[in-house]
């Protein structure tokens, strides 16, 4: 620690800090255009130029790291003389075109220049145009009013690691472009509409729709990946106009995957249900909730009636709230049956029972990117939770990264290890592995220690280690932060159950953490909940299993209800899913949308509302409860899903239905919690052996995760929307030529 | 995507490839982004002097950066051109020193007697316009550069004289 001084206050600052880093953890504010404390300092606009105390001329605040001793003045004839001239230069080539910019009352360029700019321009000449580029259906540019800050280009550079934006041509013709006609196509891109503090990068489909300040902002959680990533929903008069990112350094930082950004736009198309639906002699008839519901309720109780509760069963997406799942389940159990699932894509339930209390991680979100040796089974971040792959990219500045896959993945970081394996070698290469493992113990600590479960040897003798064996495992266990993490690719493996066995192993035999991505925004949220045939809330025994969303979907089941999942696009089993629902005898649909699938074999639609219009928890991948609160009202008779099923259970006369909000629906989950979760604390137990072969559904596009997203035109519209994306891995910016990354 | 997908290799002559190796042999195994201005310079000679966009983009695939890092430095040298130059091209410097010497006049030249503007081909396919920023040759400004060669306190009449002189 060091003193130093700012505007005459005296602060402690640390040894290596920069100026404006001090000025800003004490809340003095310095202007400055391209500086981002998440980026590589370029101190190339000169916005932040401070006085400093003997110091011939003033100083880039960005730049200048504190000394001890040091006096600095933000704001005194110096500095104030410095920054007016250096916002004069800025102000040459802009446009000044605020009035018609959407970036207008949320620009830094015109906060700015409201302190420091003239009143009047001294500046007479022709300004410099810059022509305007398409670069994707996500991002509206308007070239002639950037500044040059480079944040963008750097955004790609360092922390999406592909590079699409570049400073173009040299000097006054220097512009911010892609190479020649390319589009942004990144997973990430949206987060350059953030980070431009002037109006050049603006989201284009919310383009012209409202003012900053007429805008109500309403935090909220995304519900597309096991991140939950936390969101800003910025509505005008009910309407959802964008969504921009919530900060929070424990879960997305200052980003937000396009898919958190852009999903919203699924909502707001004119496929809403506006109302309940009927199926009547074959027609579909719009009616009011009381009959809607009654026709629900009572085709619900007629399957039990006719053929018992086993034929009755619930499917819910994987991305629904805690309170949700927790009513669905209540209201199926209440009803007679174990059959509630929310398990979609996954084809292996055999080692359910060996599962702990929810789908964790392992590590902090955080600390990925600290990790020294990670290794990824299955696991495609870049398309499956985004920001995810943005902290490991971080991890690999010095951490190494092996990747096992049974199909080509592209990272946004570098792999040290890319082994490429068939769909059915996940356990033979995993056994391998962990042979590998377990020599490089026999040979480093002598006699095995307790890292080693009964029966390994016994279960590792077919599957001797090889070179590449050897290597990864070498890498696997260096050093002291080490995780093993198990994707949804793996996850879907019709033997996902061994798979995670052995990963768990493969673990301990490297001392590192375990853990796993899952599905959707909220599996955590589904286990904890009780929405799991094999367990109730809390982890709670259950009587007997119920069926699982496999079984469910692939064998006959008399009455369904759906709650925001479209079995024949989200199941991993589509035909055989769109069969038996059309078969069934009776299907009850909630969803938010007029053109869903269920229109095909559902006999009751309910409408509900999607998760800008409902309030809810998530719990994300490192169990962190997420409460928000609807940011708008569903349209049309539409309610929020927990109602819907409250009324329900009340109509079906089912005990304990008496909530009057969802707050109190997840008091009712917590407090189970509190009682039993604790419970459930499953061994790792050696497996006798492994089975062989396998297969894998085919992987969902990064834009067909659930309901919502699949409506998203702007989303659809994209490269990766289309398919397009690249077809070979990109080229990934290094990290050696960036200096002063935080 | 054929076009644009073909490798470097199959662009430039194996002549030309191990000169390109010889320069990426120079720096570290994961710094081959060193070798680009090396790379460009000799890719353009053997295409016709310029840098076309499958060009571009199989250089950048050959070091394995970036497409737009490419693009960003072929547009900020100007000896790298990116359209099919004339046979002569002039690099006019219009910097300060120069200006101040009357580079202004220059330019005028270059509209009036061949209705060029910087980044322009006379109709002829003789002459290219460049404009560039200091040389440092300030002390001859104006100047310009012909090829490989700095011509300097140019009048117009010199220019005059010297553009006609190009074949
Ligand atoms: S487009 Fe925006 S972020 Fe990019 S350099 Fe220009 S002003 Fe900065
Ligand atoms: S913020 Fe310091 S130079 Fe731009
Ligand atoms: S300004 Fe023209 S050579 Fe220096």
């Amino acid at each position: 620690m060091i003193d130093i001084e700012i505007d005459g206050k005296k602060l402690k600052a640390e040894q290596g800090d920069m100026i404006i880093e001090v000025a800003d953890a004490h809340d003095i504010r310095i202007p400055r255009f391209c500086y981002h404390k998440k980026l590589s300092i370029a101190a190339n606009c000169r916005m932040c130029l401070v006085d400093v105390e003997n110091s011939r001329k003033p100083l880039p605040a960005c730049q200048t790291p504190v000394a001890d001793g040091m006096v600095i003045r933000t704001a005194s004839a110096l500095a104030r003389d410095a920054q007016k001239a250096v916002m004069e230069f800025l102000l040459i080539n802009h446009p000044l075109d605020c009035p018609i910019c959407d970036q207008g009352g949320e620009c830094e360029l015109q906060d700015v220049a409201m302190g420091f700019g003239r009143d009047v321009s001294r500046f007479t000449e022709g300004k410099r145009v810059v022509a305007d580029k398409n670069i994707g259906p996500l991002i509206a540019t308007d070239m002639t009013r950037c500044i040059q800050c480079t944040r963008c280009v750097r955004f790609g550079r360092e922390i999406a690691g592909i590079r699409e934006l570049g400073a173009v041509g040299r000097g006054e013709h220097m512009k911010i472009s892609t190479f020649i006609e390319q589009s942004v196509d990144s997973e990430v891109s949206g987060n350059i509409i953030d980070l431009c503090p002037v109006g050049a990068l603006t989201d284009k489909p919310a383009r012209f729709k409202a003012r900053a300040w007429e805008m109500r902002q309403t935090d909220s959680v995304s519900p597309h990946d096991c991140i939950g990533a936390n969101l800003h929903v910025h509505s005008v008069r009910g309407k959802v106009i964008r969504v921009v990112p919530q900060e929070n350094e424990a879960v997305n930082e200052v980003w937000l995957a396009d898919r958190d950004r852009f999903s919203h736009h699924g909502l707001s198309g004119s496929n809403r249900l506006l109302a309940p639906m009927l199926r009547q002699d074959g027609e579909w008839r719009e009616t009011d909730w009381e009959t809607g519901l009654a026709a629900a309720a009572e085709g619900l109780r007629k399957v039990v009636a006719n053929h018992g509760g086993v034929e009755l069963g619930a499917l819910a997406s994987a991305s629904c709230t805690t309170e949700e799942y927790y009513l669905l389940q209540k209201l199926m159990r209440g009803l007679g049956t174990q059959n509630i699932d929310h398990r979609l894509r996954l084809g292996d339930f055999s080692q359910q029972s060996h599962e702990p209390l929810y789908p964790e991680l392992g590590v902090d979100l955080a600390d990925l990117e600290l990790l020294e040796s990670t290794l990824l089974i299955g696991a495609d971040l870049r398309k499956e939770q985004p920001i995810a792959a943005l902290r490991l990219r971080k991890a690999t500045r010095s951490g190494r990264v092996v990747s096992i896959h049974d199909r080509q993945v592209y990272d946004n970081f570098d792999l040290t290890r890319d082994i490429r394996i068939d769909t059915g070698d996940y356990l033979p290469r995993l056994a391998s592995l962990a042979s590998a493992l377990l020599d490089r113990i026999r040979d480093q600590d002598g006699p095995l220690d307790v890292r080693v479960p009964d029966g390994v040897d016994q279960l590792l003798k077919d599957y001797p280690a090889d070179d590449e064996a050897a290597s990864a495992a070498e890498i696997i266990a260096t050093g002291e932060r080490k995780a093993v993490i198990v994707g949804l690719g793996a996850l879907e493996h019709s033997s996902a159950g061994h798979i995670k066995r052995m990963a768990g192993l493969i673990a301990r035999l490297a001392g590192a953490s375990y853990g796993q991505f899952s599905h959707g925004g909220n599996s955590a949220g589904a286990w904890l909940a009780g929405a799991i045939p094999h367990r109730g809330p809390a982890g709670a025994e259950v009587s007997s299993n119920g069926l699982d969303a496999k079984t469910m979907l692939t064998q006959q089941q008399q009455g369904l209800l759906l709650l925001n999942t479209e079995p024949g696009k989200d199941s991993a089993w589509p035909e055989a899913a769109r069969q038996t629902l059309e078969a069934a005898e009776f299907v009850v649909s909630l969803t938010p949308f007029a053109d869903d699938e269920a229109f095909d074999y559902a006999d009751v639609i309910l409408p509900v509302g999607g998760f800008t219009e409902t309030s809810g928890t998530y719990v994300n991948v490192n169990g962190r409860w997420q409460t928000f609160r609807g940011a708008v009202a569903p349209p049309g008779q539409a309610r929020p899903a927990w109602k819907v099923l409250r009324v329900l259970g009340n109509l079906l006369e089912l005990k304990g239905f008496e909530y009057v909000s969802s707050e109190e629906v997840l008091a009712n989950v917590q407090g189970r919690l509190d009682a039993e979760g604790e419970k459930v604390r499953p061994k790792w137990q050696c497996p006798e052996e492994l089975p062989t072969g396998g297969r894998v559904p085919d992987p969902q596009n990064i834009y067909a995760v659930d309901h919502i997203v699949r409506r998203s035109a702007v989303l659809q519209a994209t490269s990766d929307g289309q398919d397009r994306s690249a077809a070979k891995r990109p080229n990934l910016s290094p990290f050696h030529n960036i200096m002063g990354l935080p | 995507m054929s076009a644009e997908t073909r490798p470097l290799t199959d662009m430039l002559s194996a002549d030309a490839m191990a000169r390109i190796d010889a320069w990426i042999a120079k720096f570290p195994a994961d710094r081959k982004r060193a070798a680009v201005l090396s790379a460009l310079r000799i890719a353009q000679a053997e295409n016709d002097n310029y840098l076309s966009e499958p060009l571009m983009k199989a250089v950048a695939d050959y070091l394995e950066i970036p497409r737009i890092a490419v693009f960003e430095v072929a547009t900020f040298y100007t000896m790298y051109h990116l359209e099919r130059p004339g046979r002569h091209v002039v690099s006019l410097c219009t910097n300060v020193s120069c200006m101040l010497a009357g580079s202004d006049r220059l330019l005028q030249v270059f509209r009036e007697q061949y209705g060029i503007e910087p980044g322009e081909t006379s109709a002829d396919g003789r002459i290219t316009l460049k404009e560039v920023e200091c040389m440092a040759a300030c002390g001859g400004a104006p100047m310009c550069e012909v090829g490989q060669q700095y011509h300097e306190n140019l009048t117009t009449e010199s220019l005059t004289t010297l553009l006609e002189g190009l074949d």
